[in-house]
């Protein structure tokens, strides 16, 4: 793709960026400049200074070194506000919409319109149907955002910055809780936005959306400017190097699998909807799992895949049926400390919410899953977790300052390895794996997948849910599609093409599939 | 050797970490009672005890207070349960004359007992804890009233014939009102700080300790890896009970009587001490030196006010500053 407007002005420049926490550095001499109507990917791993970049721009932090330009001009923010004023709306990871409010109250908060002191309402109704229409979306905006799903209050998020009209939109990783449709929804937004002159920073850690929607790319690496390219001249193993500062072997080093023994067998697997809807999430699910293998679980959004995880760890506790044997024993779930026990251990697939204790240190949170181990009597024994938090650190490649760190000073990666390291502490024998490098850096995605290679090689067995198709397809050595809390089809990791899984993902049982067309 | 860099220094600065924020606030306070001496009153080691002796009640609930709000909870009946303590064990030791040993057996096991309550239904039901203990604190106010009849259940005994006759005051009572090591530390300050030891030990050397605060920091992220959620949380709730019950008992010492009306707002004294300590009400954080130390902040202050006869309007707005003040000290900046 050819850059439109080379010789214009760019809508933002940003040159000579640094800002330091206490003492150190954490960005030194950053330059950014975006265009109108690009999409301009700003990669890196975590923690190399992507989101404090652009919190800069958002006025979020207002000591820092360096020069903002504005279609020229140069600005200094002084608060959010100032930044938001000025066109500049960031859509966070995190969503920061207010789930109690209505569709339209969201949009237009701490802008409200208003004549004198009264709210127009129906003026707020009105306009933000037509900004959500924009979007092609149609939805009741009376009602509260806390009923839609992930997906559609991202859409609003998008209209909230459309509202004010602002310039620059930036994006931090805003796929990560959406599902396919919703990202191809989204990807048609972005389209629409450029169309419309506006300028896009989009920051992801995942490559295929990289090189769908960017036009230029620029590198971040520990805090420094690595450099900018137009992404048609920017290869990916040239992308990666420029991330990592080195070049890894292969993308997704999977070893050759050498299954054994089965030690899960399900048969008939239903768990309710927790909600209370009549229909279930997993529905009379069967398959077998066998020690040294990876079995990848595929799936949409609202496929189960998720849930079928869930529930044979315990965690939504005996509301589950079907008939499962463990390790030749009858396991029946009961509760998350029962299927540990068991031997099951589950990576949840969002640590911040439901893996990780943030306020706890990095020894605290490796042993709490298996911390009868270290005290005998109820009495704990420091010196032993300590030691065995060091090996386990050191076993998935930890890296931290301090063992008695709180993990949320951590980086992305780090706390996933503190996550994981938790899990391997109770000696599991399968490993529940939702989303195992979800918001995970290059580098730290590479040694997450060498350790599954490790553990598999062990003789555990995996059961594996991403939603990166290409990491899905790569990493298992045999998959099954879930829709509609039904397996609706199953592959060799050879057979398995994208297209046929996303088929049987969308509902298509026809086992007789012919040969994917395409190869990506 | 391995790639891995981790080395044992925490990485934090002494000057910021949270203890000597907290203790900048006791330092404060206490340099402020070196300045307003009273005529040197300040530099008399009776005031100090005294102090001890006027906060140790206050500082045995905020023990319970501090696990329970670790937990992620909070406790609004431990004023109520304290009354309804104090009640039982003046009818046990003044009017039945039961062993002081079984009488105070029977009164903490009442005050655990609606401790677990709360917690029971906290965690079984999943009810708020501020409107759990609420009721509790409401309930347990109402049995005090309905055991004691109303009445203030004291050494002025009525009789058959419903004339009052004085009795003499049990010999428990005067214990724990009597002062040990030449008379320079009263008995319940020694309850409160074996109460303090007992909540640090509970939090740093077991299980359930680090339960409490992998509860209070992220209850899912806890319950999926298999801590045992109500359990800990009636161990807490429990546990805040029992404080309750040790506090009525020295309350009844101290007053020679069980007031069913006693302990009104004594909650959310307790809470302000904990406070001050630098625990946030979100839970997951604090430690029990903490407490402690916000617990010696509120007592001098209180002193130092009262020894330079600074009336109580002024002393409960002062304090009320002191609390954000304080709290505001301990605010890290970003």
């Amino acid at each position: 793709m050819i850059p439109q407007n080379t010789n214009n002005k760019p809508l933002l420049l940003m040159s000579g960026i640094g800002k330091r926490f206490t003492s150190t550095p954490v960005l030194d001499d950053v330059q950014f400049e975006l265009r109108a109507g690009e999409v301009h990917i700003l990669a890196g791993e975590n923690g190399a200074g992507k989101s404090t970049l652009m919190k800069i721009l958002a006025g979020v932090y207002t000591a820092y070194t360096g020069q903002i330009e504005l279609d020229g001009t140069p600005v200094r923010f002084k608060s959010i506000h100032d930044a938001a004023s000025a066109g500049i709306a960031i859509i966070h990871q995190e969503l920061s919409l207010v789930p109690t409010m209505t569709v339209d109250e969201n949009i237009f908060l701490g802008r409200e319109l208003s004549k004198g002191p009264w709210l127009t309402k129906k003026q707020m109704q009105q306009k933000a149907k037509a900004l959500l229409a924009g979007v092609g979306l149609e939805i009741a905006v009376s009602k509260k955002v806390g009923n839609y799903s992930l997906g559609i209050q991202q859409m609003v998020e998008i209209c909230k910055a459309l509202a004010f009209e602002s310039k620059i939109i930036v994006m931090d990783e805003p796929t990560s809780a959406l599902t396919d449709v919703e990202v191809q929804r989204l990807f048609a937004i972005i389209d629409k936005l450029k169309k419309e002159r506006r300028g896009i920073v989009y920051i992801t850690h995942k490559m295929e959306e990289i090189y769908r929607i960017a036009d230029r790319i620029t590198v971040l690496r520990d805090g420094r400017y690595i450099g900018t390219a137009p992404a048609a001249q920017l290869g990916q193993s040239e992308l990666i190097k420029w991330m990592v500062g080195r070049e890894l072997s292969s993308q997704f080093p999977r070893h050759q699998a050498n299954p054994r023994q089965t030690v899960l067998k399900v048969q008939d697997f239903s768990v309710p909807d927790q909600a209370g809807k009549p229909f279930p999430v997993v529905d009379k699910v069967s398959f077998e799992l066998r020690a040294g293998e990876i079995l990848g679980v595929a799936g949409l959004g609202g496929s189960g895949n998720s849930e079928l995880l869930n529930g044979l760890f315990g965690a939504y506790g005996s509301g589950v049926s079907g008939n499962v044997t463990l390790q030749d024993n009858a396991y029946y779930p009961t509760g998350p400390a029962e299927g540990i026990k068991a031997g099951l251990a589950l990576l949840t697939n969002d640590r911040k919410a439901t893996g990780l204790i943030l306020g706890m240190n990095i020894v605290e949170n490796t042993t709490l899953a298996a911390l009868k181990k270290y005290a005998p009597f109820g009495w704990l024994r420091p010196a032993q977790e300590f030691e065995s938090a060091r090996k386990m650190g050191q076993s998935v490649h930890l890296k931290a300052a301090s063992l008695t760190m709180p993990v949320d000073a951590l980086s992305g990666g780090n706390q996933q390895k503190v996550a994981i390291a938790k899990w391997v502490d109770t000696n599991p024998a399968i490993l529940l794996l939702d989303e195992p490098t979800r918001g995970v850096d290059v580098g730290a995605k590479h040694e997450i997948y060498e350790l599954m290679n490790q553990w598999t090689a062990q003789g555990l067995a995996i059961m594996l849910i991403s939603s990166e198709m290409p990491e899905l397809l790569a990493m298992s050595d045999r998959i099954i599609v879930m829709h509609r809390g039904k397996i609706t089809a199953e592959f060799t990791a050879e057979e398995a093409t994208q297209e046929k899984i996303l088929r049987a993902a969308m509902g298509n049982t026809d086992k007789t599939d012919k040969q994917g067309s395409s190869h990506h | 050797m391995n790639k891995t860099s981790i080395s044992l220094k925490t990485g934090e600065h002494w000057l910021a970490s949270p203890t000597t924020r907290v203790l900048a606030a006791l330092i404060i306070v206490f340099v402020l009672g070196l300045l307003f001496n009273a005529d040197g009153a300040f530099f008399k080691w009776g005031t100090h005890r005294d102090m001890l002796r006027a906060v140790s009640v206050y500082g045995i609930l905020a023990c319970g207070m501090t696990l329970v709000i670790i937990s992620g909870g909070i406790d609004l009946s431990v004023g109520s349960i304290l009354a309804l303590t104090a009640v039982c064990f003046s009818l046990f030791t003044i009017h039945y004359q039961t062993a002081v040993i079984l009488a105070i057996l029977v009164c903490l096991v009442i005050s655990s007992l609606c401790g677990i309550m709360s917690g029971a239904i906290i965690a079984r039901f999943k009810i708020q804890p501020f409107i759990s203990t609420l009721a509790m604190m409401v309930f347990a106010r109402g049995l005090a009233k309905w055991v004691s009849g109303g009445q203030k259940i004291s050494t002025a005994v009525q009789q058959a014939d419903g004339t009052y006759q004085y009795v003499e005051v049990p010999g428990v009572f005067n214990f724990i009102n009597s002062k040990l090591l030449g008379d320079n530390i009263t008995v319940v300050t020694v309850i409160f700080l074996i109460c303090i030891v007992i909540s640090y030990i509970i939090l740093t050397k077991l299980r359930y300790g680090r339960y409490l605060y992998a509860i209070g920091g992220n209850e899912e992220a806890a319950r999926l890896s298999g801590v045992p959620i109500i359990k800990s949380k009636l161990l807490a709730y429990g546990l805040s009970g029992l404080f309750c019950g040790v506090a009525g008992i020295c309350q009844a010492a101290q007053e020679l009587q069980g007031d069913p009306e006693a302990g009104i707002s004594y909650e959310l004294s307790a809470i302000a001490m904990v406070v001050i300590g630098g625990t946030s009400l979100q839970g997951g954080r604090a430690n029990m030196w903490l407490t402690l130390i916000g617990v010696l902040t509120i007592g001098y202050l209180e002193k130092i006010l009262s020894i330079n006869a600074i009336g109580e309007d002024k002393r409960l707005m002062l304090t009320g500053a002191i609390i954000i003040a304080a709290v505001l000290l301990q605010k890290t900046k970003k």
